[in-house]
Formats: structure tokens, C-alpha cells, sequence
């Protein structure tokens, strides 16, 4: 045991600061640091003039729902009427219906020798057992060319909303690699460990088997599309850009379009030319059959499954 | 089938092809095998018109090998092949005023992206121009559409992201509403393609069967094609769409895109409802009533307007309403004038767009008159283009818009009931397109003291120049020899029925 130091003595000890600062006896600036006393801050009257008018033009412009009076009374009339336009609407709609000719009957305009020929000479001509198909793909392929188009566009537009430059990108990845890949979840790489050759081969299954049973190009590629969003889920972008990545991307994309582009340009000029096209019908049952919708199914599905990928990996991270 | 029979098909297919190509490649051979797209087609487009005027009839391709109810077809007259070529040569002319601007607005990586969508849209034109069947009509304007929005949002800030939502939701209300229509002309006839639809049409118009939804059809229709056109009361989209995007959007958008929709619903009323039945409705008389309103409207948002991008964009609205007055008016003439005011304020407001750029670019890149003060000294070639342009859409003789305003007050004396108030809002739309295009042109043509921009020579614009030089020899070829071309048009309506 130490010996009980004297009050003066003691009060010079660290520890008689430390304590005393503890318990808030003293505060060690007070009258030790130089201090100026704070002044009430001043604002120019003009300055609030100009504030207040400039809030007020702001009030004035911007939608300010809460303060601008005219604009909540616009709100107001622009919600009624939009209501009462799309009532009037839908009433009109409704009321024209009823005049269209009943589903089903028989003497309906519908029901004519366009629907006649499609359902009776479909699978001579087109060698599709699937009537559907040989309709899009055959009789009015030119359409269907135009809708796989749409898919094409609609991609590009994507692609500049979203794509961000590749540097950017890997830049980002860099820094924070958890905010695009969840990564490692057992559970999920599981279940895709399982389930993605399945879907893809089911996905193919459909897609070769357009022309026979339902389904075809557009539907086959979205399962695809589908599996390949699953795959990319589960196992990340860098396991599926070994197998998927931006060139592969556009050499499918491109190939497949320009090869559907060949074959409907090759069968619509020989066939508005009255030239024998040379395309063997096949069997009706067989898996090489169909003429052009089979060829024209794969170029479908691979559009299809590249677009599906690619918006999903464009909405995700800006990139392929 | 002689291979000229082949050319409209091939055209429209080469462009699918040039898009698609184009989006593996790198800017410079993107925009290479766009001009080289845009040319070829307007060749095999202005041959395609020779072999037309040379038979003296037109001709049905089918896309396909089967014939008209089953197949796909086109169809091919004098108006198509020529208004085929000259969409051609106002986008070429339009993409190359504009082309220094896509350097500098365009994200690098991005740029061939611009030249995909304007080989698709140049290829849904096309389709739209030529179609004979009304469901591959709605698909290329999806196509239409969707590139249309591509091109407006292309130069990204946060303006052009709102006129492009805005745009799109506007056009796709448009969009649906076509397709309701298309679907309930199929429940009513049976039928896709535009010739057997016309027949249907016309043993329904003659027993009075489903004559509610006929008319609901038809108001469907015009309506859509009006809301993607910007008729009067559904312009709203408008200003920002034109005001705002690149400058070759802008002229693309409103020169070619609303004009391809007017010439689909031209086509819809003489090919598919036919002219006696669309008369007969009561649709033919609203159009005509919005189109008057538009005309007096849109000059007078115009007059209002301190940004001259939007100015020349609401003059647009005015123009339009002038094309459906002439729709409304349902006589000859009438559609006559239409159809040549189709291709006047096709040429002049590209010019007007691309002319004023020039302008802007040497007032500090502000639109504001206030800046654009004596802008035509110091680029001259631009201010000169301006001044055509501005006198063309007033209607000064010796530029198109004068033909085509003296077309519509021909057509309008021939018609009794719709004479006056014709003549009437002419009139006054006239002297209002005076007062902002004069404002304008004095404006640019005023002196200055303090030179605070710097002016620029020839040396530094050869393309620019010498594409204003083209567009201006194309208003005047149309303002001084009309007659040939009046007389093309008149002879293709004819071939429409």
C-alpha cells in the first residue's frame, strides 16, 4: 500500500486531472483556449427576397401539388376526366362488341375459306403437323420475320438505355463483386445444378419439335432464355461469359437473324417468281420434315433465348 | 415476272439485312453500309417507278408462295415506288446535315447503334409504304415504333428519357388502338389482306349488316394513326420528342416517321374501307375538324414558343392538321393535295431542322431568339436554308409549300359544305405561320454589334453545306415544276383503287 499523498501534492498528479475531467468538473478549454464569442448570423434582406421569389418560381413551375392551387385543381379535373374517358371507352368497346358476330358460329365471316384451307390442305403444303407453325412460318412467313425483328429492336433500344462501357464495368465489378452475384448459395446452385440441362434439353426438345407438336421457335427459345437466366443466377456472369459472353452473343444473334433472312428471302422470291423452291416437304411426322419451318425454327430460338438473356443481363448489370 | 417485279420486295429486305449486319459492326462500317443501304434502295426504288409509269399499272407480289388470302403480299403502284424513293433521299440528306451533331452527342460505342435502328426504320417505312396486308402493316409499326423511340433517347439526357417514355406511351396507345381495330375488321370479314377485306367491306356497306362496328372500326383506326401522326388534340409528345433528340432524329421523326403513318391510313381508306364507305362515316368530318383545329393551334403555340427547336416542332403540328384538313375535305383533290403535302413539309421541315442547328451552333449552342440574333451572318449557308424554309411553310411561290397550299384551297372551292371554313383557317394559318417564320428570319438576319460568337466559313461545313444546297433544290424542283409531280400522284391514287 501506498502512502496517502497530500492534497497539494496530489493535485498536480495526472491522475487528479484525469479524474477531475472525468467527473465534468472542469472543462479543460475553458479559459485556457482562446475563444471568440459566436455571432448571430446575418442575412442580407435582399438575399431573402431573392430566395423567397425563386422559391415561389419554383412553387409556380414544378408540379408542387401540396402549394400551387391551379395545379391541384389540374390534377383534380386531369384524374376525373381520364376516368371518365376510359369509362366512356371501355362503354363504347363493350357496347360494339355486342354487335360483333357470336363465337363459334358457323356462318361467321371468320369462318371462310382462309381458316378452310390453313385447317385442310395445311399439312400437304407445309408438311406441319403442327397447324400453328405451318401458318407463321409458311403461309405468312414474312410476319413472323418481321416479329423476330421486333425482338431484334427491342434488344438494341435496351442496349442504350442500359450497356455501360466495358472498362466502367469491369471497374466496378472489381470494387464490389457481391452487388451483382449472389455468390455460392448452395441451395440455389443446386437446384440449377439439376435443373439447367433439363430445361435446356427440354428447351431444344421444343424448339426441334416445332413443326410437329406444340410449341416452336418462340416458345422453345424462351425456355432456353429461361434456363440460361437460371445459370446465371446461381453460378455468376464470369462462370457463364466462358461459354456466353458479348461475341458469342452477337455472332448467335446475327447468324441466326441472317440465316432466317436467307431462307425466308430465298423462299419468298422463288415463290413470287412461280420457281420450284427445291425444299423437300419430308414426311409429315418425321423430324426432318416441314420444309423451311424447321431450319426457321432453330434461327427463332436462338433469337428468342439470346434476347431473354440479354435483357436479363443488361437489367442486371449493364453488360453481357 | 420481270426482275424489276422483284425490286420493292429486295428493297425492303436489304434493309432488315443492312440492320442486322450493322449490329456487329464498328461505327465507321456501320454508317458506310447505311448510306450505301439508303442509296441502293432509292435506285432500285426510282426503277421500280419506271417500270410502274411504263405498264401503266401496278402490280401485286406475293411474298411467298401463296397467293392473296393465304400469303403475304405486296403491292406496288406509281405512288409507292415514288414515295419510296423519296423517303430515301430525305433520310440520306437528313442523316447527313445531321451527322457532325451525332459525333458530338452520341456516345462512341453506341453510335452504330444509331444506324441499326434507321436501317430498320427505313425498312419499316418501306413495308408500310408497300404492304398490302394490314397485319404486316401493324407489324413493321412495331418496328416503326420501337425504332422510332431508339432514335429520340439515343443522345441520353434526361429530357430526351422523358419525350421518349412519353413518345412511347403515346404511340403505343396509338399502336393498340390499330390493332383493336384490325382485330375487329377480322371478326367482320375474315380477312388480312387489303384487296378481300375491301370486298367484304363493301357487301357489308350495301346489305347494312354490322354497321356499328364498321364505324367503330374505322374510328379506331383513323384514331390510332392519328395519335401516332400527331393530329391536333394528341400532340403533346410531340414538341419534346422533336425539340429535344439529335438533330437527324428530329428530322427523321417528323419528315418520315408521322408522314409513313399518314400514308398507312391513305392506304387504309382507299385499300381496305374504301373512299365511298370512309366518306359515308362520320370520321371523315372529325378528322377534318382537328385538322382545322391543329392548323390554328399549333401556329398559335408556335408564336408563343422562345426556343426555336420547338418552335419549328409545333409548326409541325400546324403542317399536320393541314394534311388531315385535306384527308377530311373526301374528294380527289382533296387527297391530292394531302399526298403533296406529304412530301413539301417532308422536305422543308428536315431542312428547317437541320438549317436550324447551323444556327444554334454559332449562338453558343442556345435556342433562345434572344441569342440567335444575327446568327445568319455568321453562318451564312444555314441562315439562307432557314429563309427558304421559312418562306416555303409560308407559302411564297417559287417554294413548295406554296403549291401545296394552292392545292388545298383548289380542293377546298370544289367542296360546298367544307369550302368556307377551309378557305377561312387557310387563311388564317397562313398569316400566322408568317408571323413566327418572319420573327424568326429578321431575327437572324439582324446586325449585331458585339461579336461575342465566332462565325464559320464553308471550309468548315462542306457536307452540311452542300446538303442545305440539296434540300434547297429539292423545295424549289417542288415548288417550280409541281405539275409532273402532281400529276404522279393523281395518276398513283388512281392506281390505289
Amino acid at each position: 500500500m501506498s502512502k496517502l499523498k497530500p492534497q497539494k501534492e496530489y493535485e498536480k498528479t495526472v491522475a487528479f486531472h484525469f479524474f477531475r475531467w472525468l467527473s465534468g468538473q472542469k472543462d479543460p478549454y475553458l479559459g485556457e483556449v482562446e475563444m471568440l464569442p459566436q455571432k448571430e448570423r446575418e442575412i442580407p434582406k435582399a438575399t431573402i427576397l431573392e430566395r423567397m421569389t425563386e422559391k415561389q418560381m419554383i412553387r409556380d413551375k414544378v408540379f408542387d401539388v401540396e402549394n400551387n392551387k391551379g395545379i391541384r385543381a389540374f390534377r383534380k379535373v386531369y384524374v376525373v376526366s381520364a376516368i371518365l374517358f376510359c369509362i366512356i371507352l371501355t362503354g363504347l368497346l363493350l357496347y360494339t362488341v355486342s354487335y360483333l358476330p357470336r363465337t363459334g358460329n358457323y356462318a361467321n365471316p371468320d369462318n371462310n375459306v382462309v381458316s378452310q384451307r390453313y385447317i385442310e390442305k395445311g399439312l400437304q403444303e407445309t408438311g406441319a403437323l403442327n397447324i400453328v407453325s405451318g401458318m407463321i412460318l409458311t403461309y405468312r412467313a414474312f410476319d413472323t420475320f418481321g416479329e423476330t425483328n421486333v425482338l431484334f429492336i427491342a434488344t438494341c433500344c435496351v442496349m442504350i438505355l442500359l450497356m455501360v462501357d466495358d472498362a466502367i464495368l469491369k471497374k466496378q465489378e472489381v470494387k464490389n463483386d457481391r452487388r451483382f452475384e449472389p455468390k455460392n448459395d448452395m441451395i440455389l446452385q443446386g437446384t440449377a445444378f439439376a435443373l439447367c440441362p433439363i430445361i435446356f434439353i427440354f428447351g431444344i426438345y421444343v424448339i426441334l419439335n416445332g413443326h410437329l407438336s406444340p410449341g416452336g421457335g418462340f416458345s422453345g427459345g424462351a425456355i432456353l432464355g429461361a434456363g440460361l437466366i437460371l445459370y446465371v443466377s446461381a453460378f455468376g456472369f464470369k462462370k457463364t461469359q466462358k461459354f456466353f459472353n458479348e461475341h458469342i452473343y452477337k455472332v448467335a444473334k446475327i447468324t441466326a437473324l441472317c440465316m432466317y433472312g436467307i431462307i425466308g428471302s430465298y423462299f419468298y422470291i422463288t415463290g413470287a417468281n412461280g420457281v420450284d423452291n427445291h425444299i423437300p416437304l419430308g414426311l409429315p411426322g418425321h423430324i426432318l420434315s416441314g420444309g423451311i419451318i424447321l431450319p426457321i425454327d432453330i434461327c427463332v430460338g436462338l433469337e428468342v433465348a439470346c434476347t431473354m438473356y440479354a435483357f436479363y443481363a443488361l437489367f442486371r448489370r449493364g453488360g453481357l | 415476272m420481270e426482275t424489276v417485279q422483284n425490286f420493292p420486295a429486295i428493297s425492303i429486305l436489304l434493309c432488315l439485312f443492312a440492320g442486322i449486319i450493322s449490329s456487329g459492326l464498328k461505327r465507321k462500317a456501320a454508317r458506310w453500309v447505311n448510306i450505301l443501304l439508303v442509296v441502293a434502295v432509292a435506285f432500285l426504288s426510282i426503277y421500280t417507278l419506271g417500270y410502274v409509269l411504263a405498264t401503266g399499272a401496278s402490280y401485286v407480289y406475293v411474298m411467298g408462295k401463296f397467293p392473296a388470302p393465304w400469303g403475304n403480299e405486296i403491292r406496288v403502284g406509281a405512288l409507292e415506288a415514288f414515295t419510296a424513293f423519296f423517303f430515301c433521299v430525305i433520310m440520306l440528306l437528313s442523316l447527313e446535315g445531321g451527322r457532325k451533331k451525332l459525333a458530338d452527342e452520341l456516345e462512341e460505342g453506341k453510335t452504330y447503334l444509331y444506324y441499326v435502328l434507321s436501317d430498320l426504320l427505313l425498312s419499316s417505312l418501306l413495308a408500310l409504304v408497300y404492304t398490302n396486308d394490314l397485319f404486316t402493316a401493324y407489324v413493321f409499326v412495331e418496328i416503326n415504333t420501337i425504332a422510332a423511340c431508339g432514335l429520340i433517347m439515343i443522345r441520353q439526357n434526361g429530357r430526351t428519357i422523358k419525350a421518349s417514355a412519353r413518345y412511347m406511351i403515346m404511340s403505343l396507345l396509338g399502336s393498340g388502338l390499330l390493332l383493336l381495330g384490325i382485330c375487329m375488321l377480322y371478326d367482320l370479314t375474315g380477312h388480312l389482306l387489303m384487296g378481300n377485306i375491301r370486298e367484304q367491306v363493301g357487301i357489308l356497306s350495301v346489305t347494312g349488316e354490322y354497321h356499328i362496328p364498321l364505324l367503330v372500326t374505322i374510328a379506331l383506326m383513323s384514331v390510332g394513326l392519328a395519335i401516332k401522326s400527331a393530329l391536333f388534340p394528341f400532340h403533346g409528345w410531340l414538341t419534346d420528342a422533336y425539340g429535344y433528340s439529335t438533330v437527324s432524329s428530329a428530322a427523321i421523326l417528323s419528315s418520315l416517321v408521322s408522314k409513313g403513318y399518314i400514308f398507312l391510313l391513305i392506304k387504309i381508306i382507299y385499300r381496305v374501307i374504301g373512299t365511298e364507305v370512309f366518306n359515308e362515316s362520320k370520321i371523315i368530318n372529325i378528322l377534318f375538324v382537328f385538322g382545322l383545329m391543329g392548323m390554328i393551334f399549333g401556329s398559335l403555340s408556335a408564336i408563343r414558343e422562345n426556343d426555336v427547336r420547338r418552335m419549328i416542332s409545333f409548326s409541325s403540328v400546324a403542317q399536320i392538321g393541314y394534311i388531315y384538313m385535306g384527308i377530311g375535305m373526301g374528294t380527289k383533290a382533296g387527297m391530292e393535295a394531302s399526298v403533296f403535302h406529304i412530301l413539301s413539309h417532308a422536305a422543308t421541315k428536315s431542312l428547317l431542322f437541320i438549317a436550324a442547328i447551323g444556327l444554334t451552333d454559332v449562338s453558343g449552342g442556345s435556342r433562345k431568339f434572344i441569342d440567335l440574333t444575327g446568327a445568319a451572318f455568321r453562318n451564312k449557308w444555314a441562315g439562307v436554308a432557314f429563309t427558304v424554309g421559312s418562306l416555303s411553310m409560308v407559302g411564297v411561290p417559287m417554294f413548295s409549300g406554296f403549291v401545296s397550299k394552292l392545292l388545298f384551297a383548289q380542293a377546298a372551292v370544289q367542296n360546298e359544305i367544307k369550302m368556307l371554313p377551309a378557305l377561312i383557317v387557310l387563311g388564317i394559318s397562313t398569316i400566322l405561320n408568317a408571323i413566327y417564320f418572319m420573327k424568326t428570319v429578321i431575327r437572324i438576319y439582324t446586325p449585331v454589334e458585339d461579336l461575342k460568337y465566332e462565325s464559320i466559313t464553308f471550309k468548315n461545313m462542306r457536307m452540311y453545306a452542300v446538303t442545305l444546297v440539296l434540300f434547297i433544290i429539292l423545295n424549289v424542283f417542288l415548288g417550280v415544276s409541281s405539275q409532273p409531280v402532281v400529276d404522279l400522284i393523281g395518276q398513283g391514287l388512281a392506281m390505289f383503287s
